[in-house]
């Protein structure tokens, strides 16, 4: 099972390593529309930092979603998903050995950005903390639901966009809370309700995920 | 053994067989006939376990294949229309990705020789991209060698081989058949086999 699990990992990541313009693609483009937003908007420091944790989530958000288009498409493509879905290893461990790459590819990145970003806002180095954690624990959230919309829409023509209309609204809750930490520990109250909160999401999904994400997979495959 | 009773399966409205009962045993091949559009993609796809039929059942060693999945996957070789390789791989990872997927142990040396006995050899490292159709196939075909299996199932397993290629097939089939395997294939083209069962959709 777990040499499954790791195989899975490995092989995408040697795939992302091959493939680099993709994942480039997705961190520049976070970057590209969390420095929009300053310039858009005018250098009111007030202004910016009232903003940031709303726009740096945003952007994380919309980043995570472009790589999750190709997350199952190019292996339903080509056979390869066929083969996973015969292995003797549960689906759900291959499964989640893809969301693990994903968020390694996606997720890391944005998360490792952020802080340099969140200065251009303004942030108090103790919010950029806490935006960073608040990161760590809800990127890994998008990878997983964000799995599960992929494997929905997956062999479906203009699957990209029904993708981001199927799994926009399921992000809600990780950017109320997520963004709604470093607006609380900017006014002083105590970010940890919020992160408790996001924690238990992350928890949630990562443990049901897999596992449902391979019941749509086998639904596309027949 | 692998055995098939009632087997009905539909696509959409179009009901693409019924009644369909057979049994294969130890040492023994089925070859699929048809025409294009028959139904004997599904129908090696349902026994594979990747389509559910409509009615009938399936059973391996005196077992029904819903009860001993796991034994039946580990037991099943399918190779199906797609090469199921990776474009931005070389043949050898392909092939050591493919195994550990299926959490088979990797054994280098035995890798190797598959692919150069397929006549991949100095391809070992070259991404598939830069291989031709015959090559990705004879790839895939590879794992034969090195994963093992009772039952095969190959779904037009001679496309796109050369002659030489095709012989060379014919005699790991035969091999697998010669140390109790037995095998489901569709193919249009004559096979240099032991005579088989036929089934025609």
């Amino acid at each position: 099972m777990m040499t499954g699990f790791w195989t899975s990992m490995r092989r995408d990541l040697v795939l992302a390593t091959r493939h680099k313009s993709e994942w480039l693609t997705a961190l520049f483009f976070f970057v590209m529309v969390t420095n929009l937003l300053p310039l858009g908007v005018g250098p009111e420091v007030s202004l910016l930092r009232k903003i940031a944790p709303g726009v740096l989530w945003i952007g994380a958000l919309l980043s995570t979603l472009l790589g999750l288009q190709r997350l199952f498409s190019s292996d339903h493509a080509d056979g390869t998903l066929e083969q996973m879905a015969l292995s003797p290893v549960p689906l759900a461990w291959l499964v989640a050995g893809k969301m693990v790459t994903h968020w390694l590819v996606c997720g890391l990145p944005v998360v490792l950005m952020a802080p340099l970003l969140g200065l251009q806002f303004d942030l108090p180095s103790r919010s950029l903390g806490i935006l960073v954690l608040s990161l760590l624990l809800g990127t890994p959230i998008l990878s997983a639901v964000g799995a599960l919309g992929a494997a929905l829409t997956l062999g479906l023509r203009g699957g990209g966009a029904l993708l981001s209309l199927l799994i926009l609204p399921l992000y809600i809750p990780a950017l109320i809370f997520g963004a709604g930490a470093v607006e609380a520990d900017m006014a002083g109250i105590s970010p940890q309700g919020h992160l408790s909160l996001l924690g238990a999401l992350l928890v949630l999904s990562v443990f049901f995920s897999p596992w449902v994400t391979s019941l749509a997979l086998r639904i596309a495959l027949e | 053994m692998l055995a098939v009773a009632q087997l009905t399966c539909q696509r959409g409205e179009r009901t693409l067989f019924s009644g369909l009962s057979f049994t294969l045993p130890e040492g023994q091949w089925i070859q699929i006939q048809g025409p294009n559009g028959a139904g004997k993609t599904t129908l090696l796809r349902v026994l594979a376990g990747l389509v559910q039929p409509r009615e009938g059942t399936l059973t391996w060693q005196g077992q029904a294949v819903q009860e001993c999945r796991a034994e039946w996957q580990r037991a099943l070789l399918y190779l199906g229309h797609h090469a199921a390789l990776k474009e931005e791989l070389t043949p050898l990872e392909n092939l050591r990705f493919s195994l550990g997927l299926e959490a088979f142990p990797v054994d280098e040396s035995a890798l190797m020789e598959a692919l150069h006995r397929f006549g991949l050899q100095e391809r070992e490292h070259l991404p598939v991209r830069y291989l031709s159709a015959g090559q990705r196939r004879r790839v895939l075909l590879a794992r034969l060698l090195i994963r093992p299996a009772q039952v095969w199932i190959l779904d037009e397993p001679y496309t796109a081989l050369d002659v030489h290629a095709t012989q060379f097939l014919s005699t790991v089939i035969e091999d697998h058949l010669e140390r109790g395997g037995s095998a489901v294939l569709t193919s249009h083209q004559t096979l240099g086999l032991r005579p088989g069962m036929s089934i025609a959709l």
